[in-house]
């Protein structure tokens, strides 16, 4: 939430991004490919930041089935840091911590996707349109963007999630997704508006092809990977976002989730007890893949463009 | 210059007016009755629930026509009118979020201040030493990356708990009262210290970032090439590139107001702050509606008379719109 407003600042000044789009022109499309890949695997950043969020998502993905234990049920020994048996120790009420991180790493991953692909949409639904059609469509979805900008999204998704009992995670996902468009849609339009100022655009249009069209073929392929970029943000976002309704009980209760963990951890009194194993894995965890998603971002940055390669 | 102001304060009435408008909408949109949901929530008997039935209906004035309601919360609410608290039983809304709102305050003024500046001076620095670039970049995408709560709770754990250094939770000493005592503001000075920590450290993660892109953008332009080749000194070309960063820096600056806010409240959360965080956990586990429609405001106008004064500040700083070259 809270936290994706920022991210803007992460993805290069938009100048950098376009040169990037705009010299692929020059090269064969074959060459150009093996390059970026060239280049993708020689950088260290987008290197690490993708390790450490895959052996996350391998984890969220493997880890559940390591496991017998349901991350709710009770019955295991109360309070035990980790051992053998109880690979990140149990809950003061005896459930199993293990259990409980890896399934609320899927949730995360669950909630991240799909909040950035709602986020995602509606910032390239309102960016392309205000940006390339411009006048007063581009003044009213300005003005819709800056409202939603400016309103605080956590103070949102709080009366409406306390209000709005949140049963599961896809609604979540859809509140997050719903409230986090609005540095996409505005990083998006102003991509848009000097893409749709260029010849080859104006060719584009010159030729009859209707806006949609000209979005889709001319303008979207050739900031595909500023929109890749803007989507792990988004994804990043949200991860720390859910993570932050949950620990204020805000999310589904029936689903465990990395925030619900330290919700009970501090209810529970983990922090006077010193039971350090019950909230320092989900924290961590969060930490670990939206600063490896971060990272990641920078050297994928670079990569496509070639202008910030060297410094 | 009072064009763009005007605009903004244009922009903020209309933000105000949705905001009020939502704050006002969502109990009445939500599927079914709020009032039963509240009463199966309260788990009274049934007598109980009829009487409390007829006061929330009357409270809320859902008696009243759509229009009539509308009008109605607007004028409580620009008299301050927020009604009562369900969870404080007794008192009033406005009462207990002016009782609070200090405390978020104190945490979150000196946190954005001075992470702001700590950040910029630090981002900009990594800008042009490699070796603080290569040490200083990956903490901050590190610290930028942390949930606030949680970097609270492992605060919280090692410096309060494992090595008592500061106080683990409330905003003062039960021993002392309040009062502008030195016993007092040393106690309060040690209970603030690590949610302020917790505030200033996310924060400034994201500003050192932010400063470090913008100078190292700055640095590779014409004028900062066209000076450097005049051959003026490089300490010239890196305090121009500082004030051309800047401006970006203070738009972010309103942006990141809302992540912030929502970090403090959590983080209060944590160490038990008496602050607005607090109130709003209390409102959530009694299911005080009043209080949390007015937290809500208070949220929300405090982010927007913040957006107003990061606005004057730009226009101090950003000559262009002081001679309204630039439209916004």
């Amino acid at each position: 939430m809270e936290t994706a407003d920022t991210s803007a600042d992460l993805i290069s000044t938009p100048e950098v991004a376009l040169t990037g789009a705009g010299a692929t022109d020059d090269f064969d499309p074959g060459q150009k490919r093996f390059e970026t890949l060239y280049f993708a695997f020689h950088n260290t950043k987008l290197v690490i930041g993708l390790s450490v969020v895959l052996s996350f998502l391998v984890l969220a993905i493997v880890g559940p089935w390591l496991t017998s234990a349901d991350p709710f049920e009770f019955g295991f020994p109360l309070g035990i840091p980790p051992n053998s048996t109880y690979w990140l120790g149990t809950t003061s009420a005896g459930q199993d911590v293990y259990a409980q991180f890896v399934y609320g790493l899927r949730s995360s991953f669950v909630v991240g996707a799909i909040a950035a692909l709602v986020a995602g949409t509606l910032g390239m639904a309102i960016g392309f349109i205000g940006g390339y059609l411009g006048g007063v469509v581009d003044d009213i979805l300005s003005m819709l963007t800056n409202v939603v900008l400016v309103i605080p999204t956590l103070a949102v998704l709080i009366i409406v999630a306390a209000y709005l009992k949140v049963g599961s995670l896809s609604s979540e996902a859809l509140l997050i997704g719903l409230t986090s468009w609005p540095w996409a849609a505005r990083a998006i339009r102003a991509q848009t508006f000097s893409l749709a100022a260029r010849d080859f655009v104006n060719l584009a249009r010159l030729s009859g092809r209707g806006p949609l069209r000209v979005i889709a073929s001319e303008i979207a392929p050739n900031m595909s990977s500023y929109l890749f970029l803007v989507f792990i943000l988004l994804f990043g976002g949200s991860v720390l976002t859910a993570a932050t309704l949950d620990f204020l009980g805000l999310g589904p209760s029936r689903v465990m989730s990395l925030g619900l963990m330290m919700n009970t951890a501090v209810s529970n009194a983990a922090l006077q007890l010193g039971m350090w194993w019950w909230f320092i894995p989900p924290g961590l965890a969060i930490t670990a893949i939206v600063g490896g998603l971060y990272v990641m971002n920078v050297g994928l940055d670079e990569v496509f463009n070639p202008r910030l390669r060297r410094t | 210059m009072t064009r763009y102001l005007a605009r903004k304060v244009l922009l903020y009435l209309l933000t105000f007016f949705v905001a009020v408008t939502i704050d006002w909408a969502i109990p009445r949109l939500m599927p079914g009755n709020p009032i039963d949901g509240l009463i199966s929530r309260i788990q009274a008997d049934s007598t109980a629930s009829q009487e409390l039935h007829g006061y929330f209906t009357k409270s809320f004035g859902l008696d009243q026509p759509l229009w009539q309601q509308y009008l109605d919360f607007w004028r409580g609410l620009l008299h301050g009118d927020l009604g009562p608290s369900i969870a404080y039983v007794g008192s009033n809304v406005s009462a207990l979020i002016w009782a609070a709102l200090p405390y978020t305050l104190a945490l979150l003024v000196p946190a954005i201040v001075l992470s702001y500046i700590a950040g910029n001076r630090v981002g900009a620095m990594a800008a042009r030493r490699k070796s603080l670039d290569n040490t200083a970049l990956p903490l901050a995408y590190i610290l930028t990356a942390t949930p606030y709560m949680w970097l609270a709770l492992v605060l919280a754990y090692f410096l309060a708990f494992k090595w008592g250094i500061f106080p683990v939770s409330g905003a003062y000493d039960f021993s002392v009262q309040p009062a502008w005592t030195w016993e007092f503001t040393q106690s309060f000075l040690s209970h603030w210290f690590l949610p302020f920590l917790t505030l200033f450290l996310v924060s400034f993660g994201g500003w050192a970032i932010g400063m470090r892109n913008l100078i190292i953008y700055e640095l590779e332009s014409e004028y900062a090439n066209y000076l450097q080749a005049l051959g003026a000194p490089s300490k010239l070309v890196r305090k121009y590139a500082y004030g051309n960063a800047v401006l970006p820096q203070m738009s972010g600056l309103a942006l990141a107001l809302g992540a912030v806010v929502g970090g403090a409240l959590v983080t209060e959360i944590v160490f038990g702050y008496p602050g607005i965080g607090t109130l709003i956990i209390t409102a959530l586990q009694n299911r005080d509606y009043f209080l949390l429609q007015g937290l809500f405001l208070l949220i929300i106008i405090g982010v927007l008379i913040a957006n107003f004064i990061v606005d004057i500040a730009y226009v101090i700083v950003d000559p262009r719109t002081r001679a309204g070259i630039q439209g916004s």
